[in-house]
């Protein structure tokens, strides 16, 4: 009886080590997978012409992704540049300034924007948006700038929180106003924390696929303006797959594509991730 | 005691939501000594320094009434400026909390934000408040280094300095040597004996024995009361309060 | 002195501002859904499969596009949370000494959080490929289920990390092993927070497009068994839209008010659940 309970005991701890290797490894999995997948179009091509020529023509075998990347950083970058005064401002004001009250009002409805999909940013800028700026990067970048409003603030909300009060009343204490306080003091306690926020939601915003696929446009050419149609990375893998099997060499460069963003969010992930760790830790050691 | 004091508290009530912390107090801080605020855990000692300073106001839901004189201006006043009031008081918290950035900014910080642009009077700033705090040897050749690196005990005396660089008349410690070892809190002991020539110096405290050795006043608080305040040789030796006895014997702690 | 309050009250201005348009945002991402949605909600959209011509205009509703999606979210969040509770246990009960390898082990689900959904589709497809397996209900329930693994199991994660020693000490002390610990004591304690992550998750699974986009397919029809293609919510969305009608993009604006509607009250409930749950944390 003792015996079948520790022998149950163990066999479930060792079959939870499996899951948790299994899991984990999907990591790896997939990144071995995309690697594989798009080794013969590298073998191919050259890098340089696979990240640096804008001839995309999948027919001849010419797989130039630049319009793509370079639309992704468009896209992208429009919406940081949107998104990043908005929730530095506005995570300061529900922190610092606003009543309590305000910010438990504010903080649900944050959260609920987060967990609207993503296809619902995208009629909703096909409602509002496209019709005042057109299928354009910048109607992309409003859309994407939205959706990542929400994670940005939460995490730049939830880095503030952990400056400590007493760092607040040491400058106060000095006569400090409360807005030189929380230039000179808070915002430069958090800066880490803050700037891992918005690498965070750069590399959502890298990623993000059918909100910005329904009002980018999707024209294959090197955006000159924010103005100008665009076609980032996501929306090129999610319009393509369906047909990449007809076409030789085609499915290899839409993996290297998905490689590409692989790589990129996972970077940034880990580099923002492993920030907002070690700010966690030292709040740990400090109460 | 000629001159009129600099801190003179009337009426001062306290509620957090609902609870009445500090219940009707009235007092009198004596200039250029050492007051010590005494009692047990939880009875007000820091809401009441936090008043002094209006830092009390950053506590969600606070209601603060009454009046505190600040070398008699009532500070609660509607039209009191806050930063000018804060800038007549260094404030020494229970942990060190140095600033974010170098040993030099850390002193120059607060004169910076009175509106001191001259590099050559910062450095001189800097350079005589590290030594005013015993802290200049240690840190001379280090100014630019993060403030975060240096021991528990120093921190607190940089914190020390960087109170004194704003040329406060009042200094307000809230447990100031709580979190330092022992000679670490010796240094400040000594360092508040000596200070209190240009100073007043108002500190909370739990250790009776640090009140005896360095205080020449003491306000023992109770439930958000006064029950006794005076020259501390004479609530020590000869408490008129039973609470007081009870708590300088060991009973109330 | 009057130059540093000038400065404040304009940045004020601004913060408040900025406040102020990310709630208008989310009242007119909302507002306009209703708006364009309302007129062409009608209980046939919700009652009926697509008949021949739907998406020329002609009759019929989203039913198979509904029932698909609650069928595949809740499938992929079950196979999720099937996965993840005991991996979450690992780290808190068995492993529990071991900080370190708990430490790489959340950063890894963190890591897997970002990734985008686009990249798992187009993996699950190519590994589908190499199989030959078509698209069916089964490779989306496999495949979205490992997007919402990290979110699962890091939500169950936070929620057994906050369990008191104490908790743990005593079911020990009673001879209880560890399994019995994690399964009699520890699932009981954290059930709310459980039950809160898997409506986080099912949201986060009803809502997602693109790793369903190929791996789960398309059809008018409602599945009968896992291994055929099923519709999803989302992609009736952008397929309406998608089509140059405009009675059919009316539906398609409808049908984005359905899936919008479903994830308020999923959040809703959600929030609802874990503020009674801190109110009777110990």
């Amino acid at each position: 009886m003792i015996f079948n309970r520790v022998l149950k005991d163990k066999i479930a701890g060792k079959t939870m080590l499996f899951l948790t290797i299994l899991a984990c490894s999907s990591l790896l999995l997939i990144f071995a997978g995309l690697i594989f997948k798009s080794l013969p179009v590298i073998e191919k091509s050259s890098f340089s012409e696979l990240l640096f020529s804008s001839k995309w023509h999948p027919l001849k075998g010419e797989f130039g992704m630049l319009p793509f990347i370079s639309s992704t950083l468009w896209v992208t970058g429009v919406s940081i540049i949107i998104a990043v005064p908005l929730c530095i401002l506005s995570a300061i004001y529900l922190s610092e300034y606003a009543h309590k009250r305000i910010l438990q009002l504010i903080f649900p409805i944050i959260d609920i924007l987060a967990g609207i999909p993503s296809v619902i940013f995208g009629v909703w800028g096909l409602i509002l948006i496209v019709p005042i700026f057109g299928y354009s990067i910048l109607s992309g970048g409003i859309v994407l700038a939205v959706m990542i409003v929400p994670v940005v603030i939460h995490v730049m909300i939830e880095v503030i929180k952990t400056v400590p009060s007493e760092l607040r009343d040491a400058s106060l204490s000095l006569g400090a106003t409360k807005w030189q306080t929380i230039k000179f003091v808070v915002v430069k306690k958090a800066l880490p924390g803050i700037i891992a926020g918005i690498v965070l939601g750069l590399s959502r915003a890298f990623g993000e696929t059918m909100a910005v696929l329904m009002v980018v446009g999707n024209v294959v050419k090197i955006p000159h303006s924010v103005m100008d149609a665009g076609y980032p990375l996501p929306a090129l893998i999610a319009n393509n797959y369906g047909e990449m099997m007809s076409i030789p060499m085609y499915d290899s460069a839409l993996m290297l594509s998905a490689l590409i963003l692989f790589i990129i969010i996972v970077v940034f992930n880990v580099f923002s991730r492993l920030i907002l760790i070690r700010i966690e830790r030292n709040v740990g050691y400090n109460s | 005691m000629e001159q009129s004091s600099h801190i003179k508290v009337k009426d001062l009530n306290v509620y957090y939501g609902q609870n009445h912390v500090l219940k009707n107090i009235n007092i009198e801080i004596p200039n250029n000594q050492i007051t010590a605020i005494i009692g047990p855990s939880g009875c007000g000692k820091t809401t009441l320094l936090k008043c002094f300073n209006r830092l009390i106001e950053s506590v969600d839901g606070v209601r603060v009434t009454g009046e505190v004189l600040v070398g008699g201006e009532n500070i609660y006043d509607p039209k009191a400026e806050v930063t000018h009031i804060r800038k007549k008081m260094g404030l020494l918290s229970q942990r060190p909390f140095p600033l974010p950035m170098s040993i030099y900014d850390n002193i120059a910080y607060g004169p910076k934000i009175h509106g001191e642009r001259n590099k050559k009077e910062l450095d001189r700033i800097v350079e005589h408040y590290l030594k005013e705090a015993s802290l200049w040897e240690e840190v001379k050749d280090r100014l630019k280094t993060p403030a975060g690196s240096l021991s528990i005990g120093q921190q607190q005396r940089l914190c020390l300095a960087r109170g004194l660089a704003v040329e406060p008349d009042i200094i307000l410690g809230d447990e100031p040597t709580s979190a330092l070892d022992p000679q670490s809190s010796r240094h400040i002991e000594q360092k508040f004996i000596e200070l209190k020539e240009k100073y007043s110096i108002v500190f909370v405290t739990h250790i009776l024995r640090q009140a005896k050795r360095i205080a020449d006043y003491l306000i023992f608080i109770h439930m958000g009361e006064i029950i006794e305040c005076g020259p501390t040789k004479e609530i020590l030796e000869n408490p008129k309060e039973k609470k007081t006895q009870d708590y300088v014997l060991g009973i109330i702690s | 002195m009057d130059k540093r309050k000038i400065e404040e009250s304009i940045f004020k201005v601004l913060m408040i501002i900025s406040a102020i348009t990310i709630i208008v945002s989310l009242g007119l991402i909302l507002g306009s859904i209703l708006y364009k949605g309302l007129p062409s909600l009608s209980w046939e959209m919700i009652s009926q499969t697509p008949k021949g011509g739907y998406y020329l205009g002609k009759e019929g509703g989203i039913l198979n596009a509904i029932v698909g999606s609650v069928l595949l979210a809740f499938g992929a969040t079950i196979l999720a949370a099937i996965i993840s509770f005991p991996i979450v246990i690992f780290i808190n009960v068995y492993n529990r000494q071991n900080r370190w390898l708990a430490n790489i082990i959340r950063l890894t689900f963190d890591i897997l959080w970002g990734i985008p959904s686009i990249v798992y589709g187009a993996f699950g497809f190519t590994i589908m490929i190499f199989f030959g397996i078509k698209t069916s209900l089964l490779a989306g329930i496999v495949i979205v289920s490992l997007v919402v693994l990290p979110v699962i199991a890091r939500a169950i994660d936070e929620v057994i990390k906050m369990i008191p020693q104490g908790l743990f000490d005593a079911s020990y002390a009673l001879g209880a092993t560890r399994l019995e610990t994690s399964l009699k004591v520890i699932a009981r304690q954290a059930s709310p927070g459980i039950l809160t992550a898997l409506l986080i998750a099912f949201g986060r699974a009803i809502g997602d497009a693109a790793a369903v986009l190929f791996t789960a397919g398309y059809t008018d029809y409602i599945p009968t068994s896992i291994f055929q293609s099923v519709a999803t919510l989302p992609l009736a969305i952008f397929f309406q839209l998608g089509t140059p009608f405009p009675e059919v993009q009316a539906r398609g604006y409808a049908s984005a008010l359905i899936l919008t509607l479903v994830i308020l009250v999923i959040s809703i409930v959600a929030r609802l659940l874990t503020r009674k749950y801190k109110k009777f944390k110990i």
